[in-house]
Order: C-alpha cells, then sequence, then structure tokens
C-alpha cells in the first residue's frame, strides 16, 4: 500500500540538505501549515459546488453551469467576488468582538481538520488523546458564533447565537457519548491507532450493535452541531434573515459560510474515521486476494470516498427534511438522543467486558 | 503542530482581511451602519436579558459534559478493569441518569 511516508521523508532530507536543524523544522512546520490552509481552501470550494450540484439534482435543476465545464468554476468566482465586496462598519457594535468572531470560528474548524488522518501517514496532529482534543476543539466553535451574535447588537442575530449556543451544546454531548462508544471499543484515543485496528473490519461491523447505533446518533447529532439539515434554525432565512451572521459582510460573512462547510466536512470525516476505518481498505480477513486488490487502490481515495459518502447523506438529510422548532430540538436531544447514548454506552461495555 | 493550526487559521483570515481591504471600495453614509432588521430604525438595545431558558439547558450540558470527559479515562482502561469498572461506570450512569429524570420532572427540559 502506498505511503505518503516516502514524500514527507524526502522532504525532510532534502530540507535538511540546505538549512541547519532548526531552520529545517520551522521550514516543515511552515510547509505544513500552508498545506492545511491549502486543503482548507480547496476543499471548501468543492464542497460548496458539490452542495450546489446536488441541492439542484435534488430539486430537478441544473445548477452552477457556466462558469468552466459543468460550473467547476462558479465557487472560485464566487469566492473571488466575496474578496471586491465592502465590509460594513456598524455604528453600535462592539466592534473589537465583532471582527475576532470569524477568526474564532476559522481557528477552531482548523484546528480539528488538522487532526484527521488524510491517507496513510498523512496527519498533522496525532498523539494519545486524539479522540478528546477533537471533541474539546470542535466545540471551540460555539464561542465564535455567540461572540459573531452577541457583538453585533442586531436582534435577529442575538436570536440566532443564542439558539445556536443552545443547540450546539446540547448536541455535542451526543457526539461525545457516540465517539466514546468507539473509543470503548478499541481501547484507544489516538486517532491513527483507531483507525491501524480496524485494518481486519470496520469498527461498524466489528461492533455489533451498539457501533450501528453510535454511528447513527453521531451522524443525527453530527448534523445538528453544524447548524445544517433540519437544525437550522440558528440561520433560519425565513425568520432570522441570516441568523447569528446577519451583520457580516463580505469576505467576513465568506468566513462563517467557509467554516460550516468545512464543519460538514469534518463531521463526515470523523464519522468515517470512527465508524468507517478512516484510509483503512475494506478487509476481509481470510481473504487475501479481495484484501490485495482493495490494497491497490490509494489510501486517500478511501478516506475522501467515505467522507463524501458521509457528506452525501448530510445534502440528502438536509433537502429532505422540514426545519424542527426549537423546542422539539431540544426536546429530541435532551429526551431521546442523550438516553439512547448512555444505554448504547453500556451496551458497548458489556460486549467488550463479556 | 496545534500551534501551527492555530497560526495557520489566523494567517488564512488576515491574508483574505488584508486583501479584502485592498480590493474591496469603502463608503459610508448614516443609514449603512444601522442594525440590519426590517428596515425601519431599531427600537433600543439589543443587550439586554434574555430568556432563562437558554441558560438552564447550559447549566445541565456542564453536568453532562464534565460526565463525558470522566468516563473518556474509564473508557480506555475498560479491558483492564474489566467488571470492577463495568459496576463502577453502572453507578456512576445511575446517579447521572438521576439527575436527567430530577431535571426532567422539575419541568427545566420543558420549553415553556
Amino acid at each position: 500500500m502506498y505511503s505518503f511516508k516516502d514524500i514527507t521523508d524526502g522532504i525532510d532530507s532534502i530540507l535538511h540538505l540546505f538549512l541547519n536543524d532548526t531552520f529545517a523544522t520551522l521550514a516543515e512546520l511552515i510547509l505544513a501549515g500552508l498545506a492545511l490552509i491549502g486543503a482548507y481552501a480547496v476543499l471548501a470550494l468543492t464542497l460548496i459546488y458539490a452542495e450546489r450540484k446536488i441541492c439542484a439534482a435534488f430539486q430537478c435543476r441544473i445548477g452552477p453551469s457556466r462558469t468552466g465545464k459543468w460550473g467547476v468554476f462558479q465557487t472560485v468566482a464566487d469566492m473571488i467576488k466575496i474578496l471586491f465586496k465592502e465590509l460594513i462598519r456598524l455604528d453600535h457594535n462592539d466592534r473589537f468582538l465583532f471582527r475576532v468572531a470569524p477568526f474564532i470560528v476559522i481557528i477552531a474548524s482548523m484546528c480539528t481538520f488538522a487532526a484527521l488522518p488524510f491517507a496513510k501517514n498523512l496527519h498533522a496532529i496525532d498523539f494519545n488523546m486524539g479522540v478528546f482534543y477533537l471533541i474539546a476543539v470542535s466545540s471551540l466553535g460555539v464561542i465564535g458564533i455567540l461572540l459573531a451574535g452577541w457583538s453585533s447588537n442586531s436582534k435577529y442575530t442575538m436570536i440566532g447565537a443564542m439558539r445556536s449556543g443552545a443547540q450546539l451544546i446540547s448536541y455535542e454531548i451526543s457526539a461525545g457519548l457516540s465517539l466514546l462508544a468507539v473509543v470503548i471499543l478499541s481501547g484507544t484515543m489516538k486517532i491513527s491507532e483507531i483507525v491501524e485496528q480496524q485494518s481486519e473490519m470496520w469498527f461498524i461491523f466489528r461492533g455489533h450493535v451498539p457501533a450501528i447505533i453510535a454511528f447513527f446518533t453521531y451522524i443525527i447529532a453530527g448534523h445538528a452541531e453544524t447548524n445544517r439539515g433540519p437544525f437550522d434554525l440558528p440561520e433560519a432565512e425565513s425568520e432570522l434573515t441570516a441568523g447569528y451572521h446577519t451583520e457580516y459582510s463580505g469576505i467576513q460573512f465568506g468566513f462563517y459560510y467557509l467554516a460550516e462547510y468545512l464543519n460538514m466536512f469534518i463531521v463526515a470525516a470523523i464519522a468515517a474515521v470512527m465508524f468507517f476505518g478512516g484510509w483503512m481498505p475494506l478487509h476481509v480477513s481470510g481473504w487475501d486476494g479481495f484484501n490485495y486488490i482493495m490494497d491497490c487502490i490509494p489510501s486517500f481515495i478511501w478516506f475522501f470516498g467515505k467522507t463524501f459518502a458521509c457528506v452525501f447523506i448530510a445534502l440528502w438529510v438536509r433537502w429532505s427534511f422540514p426545519r424542527l422548532r426549537i423546542d422539539q430540538l431540544l426536546n429530541f436531544e435532551w429526551k431521546i438522543l442523550m438516553p439512547i447514548c448512555l444505554i448504547n454506552i453500556i451496551l458497548m461495555s458489556l460486549i467488550v467486558v463479556f | 503542530m496545534f500551534v501551527v493550526a492555530i497560526l495557520s487559521a489566523m494567517f488564512l483570515v488576515g491574508i483574505a482581511l488584508l486583501l479584502a481591504k485592498f480590493l474591496a471600495p469603502h463608503s459610508s453614509n448614516k443609514l449603512k451602519g444601522q442594525a440590519y432588521e426590517c428596515g425601519i430604525p431599531t427600537r433600543g438595545t439589543s443587550w439586554m436579558q434574555f430568556r432563562v431558558g437558554y441558560y438552564l439547558f447550559a447549566i445541565l450540558y456542564l453536568v453532562f459534559d464534565m460526565e463525558t470527559v470522566l468516563l473518556f479515562p474509564w473508557a480506555v482502561t475498560l479491558r483492564e478493569t474489566g467488571i470492577n469498572g463495568l459496576i463502577c461506570l453502572g453507578f456512576f450512569v445511575l446517579i447521572l441518569t438521576l439527575g436527567l429524570v430530577y431535571a426532567w420532572k422539575k419541568g427545566a427540559l420543558k420549553w415553556k
């Protein structure tokens, strides 16, 4: 199976030819940062294009079709256009927090993004508390959203931010508990080890019923955490114009848009890593020929294939269900989803112990 | 690497804001700086008292999020602690479930 270690080791040795150790490490860190930014931007543009095309297909439209072949450059054009838009200064807002809020949102999603295993040995942040880290940094985004809503001093943004805060923190518990089920099954929190353990069979098949339940609860909670699908009431356009980012214009609005799509990708990627083995190909123990053929497919294709399958589920749900009301949303989390998660954890630990 | 991720995120936002500053037009008039609501001027500030229902959920969240934090180390060591660990977890979850039932019965989960 092809490993990205060859490329990274090559770059490492080339840098050591010209620079001493300290500067070589520094250069590597800068390269890693630039690679993260590039992947982040390219993925966001791809996702926005995919969403527009898929949404168009669901609604029997064509979607973007003029810019480039099949409209593939539409989102690039949109991003360039949004840079040329005026950043409106408001009179009565908290200007410092208003500026800081997009930074926090992007930082939260970038930190989570860096911890994903994109392919074999292509993994920026990997340490023994990986899953814990994912949950911790992904919840930082709430602060950015609350600050955005609060600092713009408008009623719509305030209501949007409060709804979003209540929704995000509630569904975070379910997401955390569903990932906990996988941690119980694997016995480690290190993401690369979790992926390695799935070389025999993916966790969703190995974990009996609780893994399947955990997958569905995670997908539901994840959709709610990204403010999408039927859970998009923080930015319900028919009642709150645009929710917490109503007052933002130009590229500052663009950051929220980017972060929203990247969060969708991150949730799908975490689901793929924890339940479908990340970059690990489909292996069946005993079927050596089958395993060999599966190994021929590069690992990043496996990762992105699984992730985009989960993204497609997210889009499908989004364009199929009507929006929930805030009390229905919170009831659903606290009275249905969380008890299911708690019972699921006990079931999973029973299976692991006995 | 964690710091690199933070710095690269800040770099991305900073560069884009800087670009926008040079590329975007600037114009101002009296009405532009108003809050975007319904077209008519806003009444009062939005920094006011907010309904208490949201805070109740925030308090409940604290309890259960702490629970998740405490469960993670337990989950990693479950294979070593075995049945003992399972019984401990049983009591832990039982107490928390009682808390949830109490909040439910008290009506903290009801959206009034």
